[in-house]
């Protein structure tokens, strides 16, 4: 199974929730295309839940630090919610977890935004 | 040169077509076997995983998807470990003209993690350049004792 993600507005924050595997191809694509369109439509924060990301392979894991990046240079945020153990590990092991700002609670990371 | 064992017991040896597929189902064939015998359940996902991003690195920069080259594939397992074998027919690759990962400069590059997680998920990995002038890689992970 590829990615699937659904978005949802809480406020004005917009919460992506992905489910699936994140890997080089449909994967990738699919995240990127959905970062660069809500980029395009001015939603500058974003919160990525990734509880039911099942995978995510080192492709993956650049989308992610590409969707960081993009919506930063658009003058907004992206930030993790419910990392795996699995996935939570690969940041560590990448030291992306000194890049991104992750949360285990949804109300936690929503706030972060205000 | 490693210390890596002779493989006495293969168990998969194809060549593959350079395709996404192939990466998947190298995957989960690696996988599979590291379950069945007796690698705990992270540490097949470790096999799993490491054999994607090796493969990744054979079709997409080694054969460069071309339908004329293929990835020789050879999963065996020795007395104490399970054996990954992966040989691409590119133009081969120097792993130290490769920029650190981990330097805080790269943190945000797209790209060019794989072998350092490959590296963090199996006991021993090998690169070397194969006789044909491809790239050819082994990796190895440790069978618990008393599996």
């Amino acid at each position: 199974m590829s990615v699937k993600l659904t978005t949802r507005q809480v406020g004005d924050v917009t919460v992506i929730d992905a489910a699936g595997r994140i890997t080089l191809g449909e994967g990738s694509s699919t995240f990127r295309d959905s970062i660069k369109d809500l980029t395009t439509k001015g939603h500058k924060k974003v919160l990525l839940n990734l509880a039911e990301v099942s995978y995510i392979d080192s492709s993956g894991i650049g989308e992610l630090v590409s969707g960081f990046t993009t919506v930063s240079n658009a003058g907004g945020n992206l930030k993790l919610l419910n990392l795996t153990k699995r996935i939570h590990d690969l940041l560590q092991i990448t030291k992306l977890y000194t890049i991104f700002e992750v949360f285990d609670d949804e109300a936690k990371g929503l706030a972060s935004f205000n | 040169m490693s210390n890596l064992e002779n493989p006495n017991n293969v168990i998969v040896d194809e060549y593959l077509e350079s395709s996404l597929d192939s990466v998947d189902s190298s995957e989960e064939r690696a996988k599979t076997v590291a379950e069945q015998v007796g690698l705990p359940e992270d540490d097949a996902y470790q096999v799993g995983y490491a054999v994607r991003e090796a493969m990744v690195n054979a079709i997409v920069h080694g054969n460069r998807y071309s339908a004329n080259k293929r990835v020789h594939f050879v999963l065996s397992r020795t007395e104490s470990s399970i054996q990954v074998l992966i040989e691409d027919e590119g133009t081969g690759f120097q792993p130290e003209r490769q920029a650190d990962p981990l330097a805080e400069e790269n943190l945000l590059s797209q790209s060019g993690r794989g072998i350092m997680i490959i590296r963090s998920f199996v006991d021993e990995f090998v690169i070397e350049k194969a006789e044909h002038g491809g790239t050819r890689v082994v990796l190895r992970k440790s069978i618990p004792p008393g599996t």
